[in-house]
């Protein structure tokens, strides 16, 4: 591999979309043809708290009526101090945080100083905007996008829509086809200046009554030990929640709900 | 009709290597130095904003002396270089032999078939997961690739200050050994180095994935 070098004229600066298009043009997406049936990802949520923002996503992932991942992570760290999450098709949306992740890298390294927050959330709706074409083929990805603001010292948020269009959202927002109902659980839950133990509560409620509700949305998988992934993204950075923790609090969940079903006494076995 | 006059080739190598040296000679030196936790970086730049020292990727980081456009179009080469083949293969794929290799070929050409040589001296460090695995590699104008181990340092005043960075070293130095020992040989007997006149970062093993970090300020003092 020799070294990528520009003419003053011809040179992509920061951006790694830009240097990739000029070392290794890409075939045009195949057209027309019936849908394929591939991986979709489901719901996820983020909301804003009292210390910054939290990220929350189930782990299933479906092709049409069948699971095809129990696993999937659809919560990644964008860098130290963002984070982003993905619903839609799965193959390019991963691609999609990969090329993300490293598009905010390669800016800082070659710039030498990090993107705002508000240039990380305006690249992420470029890519989705690029992305229209395959969306129109049933491809769609539609991200959320948080971060922990340094500036202004403030977790903040931001929806998309399949066009890249960007909608940054005061405490809530949600995507994927459980977000109705997830959305739902945290609009009724939140308030303002929430803590951190609160809002990941609110956050696996949200995944709950999703995943109660929607098939292509996984719940906890006690038997596997599957939970959804949970971040929060602070002064301190993007720190994803330990599952034995994520499991202890579904599990008071779980035991809060039965009883709401049994009248306020506990099942008994 | 005129006739070019004849050089002797040897004469034209000669004037280019002599062309380069003066310019790399212009400017202030930088010195690395292996110690226990990784590999730090030491140079001479009164700027703060205009880098001598840079990150490439995870583990490899860049140092360059002489002319700042052309080091630095170098370092964005190479950033664009790890980038393009960690997004490629893989993140553990990246090497500093391979873009030290690339530096090299680029550098060659430009020396034998440009009208200008680059006056730059450039080193290539990669810090590995064992203390054995550091990598330093030192890279002149003319394209030629030097493996170094324990230390390396680049710019006009480099064999003395590889005297006294030879005399200064010695293996297992912590982070503020392998500092002072560093600062100490780049200002010499007569001068004393400041924190503002210093530019510190380290390719630290304890430091997560990306190992490039930046020493300012206060911790820069405190070490000094």
């Amino acid at each position: 591999m020799t070294l990528p070098i520009f003419t003053a004229s011809d040179d992509p600066g920061p951006s790694f979309a830009e240097l990739l298009r000029r070392v290794r043009p890409t075939d045009a997406l195949p057209s027309g043809g019936t849908p394929l049936d591939i991986s979709q990802a489901t719901t996820v949520v983020a909301v804003r708290y009292a210390d910054g923002v939290l990220m929350a996503g189930d782990r299933r992932a479906t092709s049409g009526n069948l699971i095809s991942h129990r696993t999937m992570e659809k919560v990644f760290p964008a860098d130290r101090h963002s984070g982003v999450a993905i619903a839609g098709a799965a193959g390019p949306a991963m691609e999609m945080v990969k090329l993300f992740q490293l598009q905010l890298e390669h800016y800082e390294k070659v710039e030498g100083t990090m993107l705002s927050l508000e240039g990380k959330a305006n690249q992420l709706a470029g890519m989705v905007r690029n992305h229209l074409p395959a969306a129109m083929q049933g491809f769609a990805v539609v991200p959320l996008f948080a971060g922990f603001d340094l500036r202004r010292e403030q977790g903040r948020l931001y929806q998309y829509d399949v066009t890249g269009g960007r909608y940054e959202e005061a405490d809530h927002a949600s995507t994927g086809s459980g977000s109705l109902h997830a959305g739902t659980v945290v609009k009724l839950g939140f308030r303002d200046g929430l803590t951190e133990e609160e809002v990941v509560d609110l956050a696996l409620h949200a995944l709950w009554q999703a995943a109660d509700a929607d098939s292509a949305t996984g719940g906890p998988d006690l038997i596997r030990g599957i939970f959804p992934v949970v971040a929060t993204i602070t002064r301190q950075g993007f720190t994803r929640v330990d599952d034995g923790e994520v499991r202890t609090r579904f599990e008071s969940l779980l035991g809060r709900l039965t009883s709401q079903q049994t009248g306020g006494t506990e099942p008994t076995a | 009709m005129s006739m070019p006059f004849y050089v002797a080739p040897e004469q034209v190598m000669k004037d280019r290597a002599d062309y380069a040296r003066k310019g790399i000679a212009r400017g202030r030196s930088a010195a690395a130095v292996l110690y226990t936790d990784g590999i730090l970086i030491a140079a001479e730049n009164s700027s703060a904003t205009l880098h001598k020292v840079s990150e490439i990727y995870d583990r490899i980081a860049f140092a360059g002396v002489g002319k700042y456009n052309e080091f630095d179009q170098l370092r964005i080469a190479g950033v664009r270089h790890a980038d393009l083949k960690g997004f490629s293969y893989s993140r553990e794929d990246v090497d500093a032999r391979s873009l030290a290799n690339a530096y090299a070929q680029m550098l060659g050409q430009i020396f034998t078939h440009e009208m200008k040589p680059m006056e730059v001296e450039i080193l290539v460090a990669e810090v590995g997961t064992a203390e054995t695995d550091d990598q330093i590699f030192h890279i002149l104008y003319d394209g030629s690739v030097v493996d170094e181990d324990r230390y390396s340092v680049i710019g006009g005043d480099a064999e003395a200050i590889g005297g006294r960075l030879e005399a200064a070293f010695q293996p297992g130095l912590d982070l503020g050994g392998a500092l002072q020992a560093a600062v100490g040989a780049l200002a010499g007997p007569d001068r004393q180095l400041t924190a503002p006149e210093l530019e510190v970062a380290v390719l630290s093993r304890t430091n997560g994935r990306r190992a490039f970090r930046r020493i300012e300020d206060d911790e820069l003092t405190t070490l000094l």
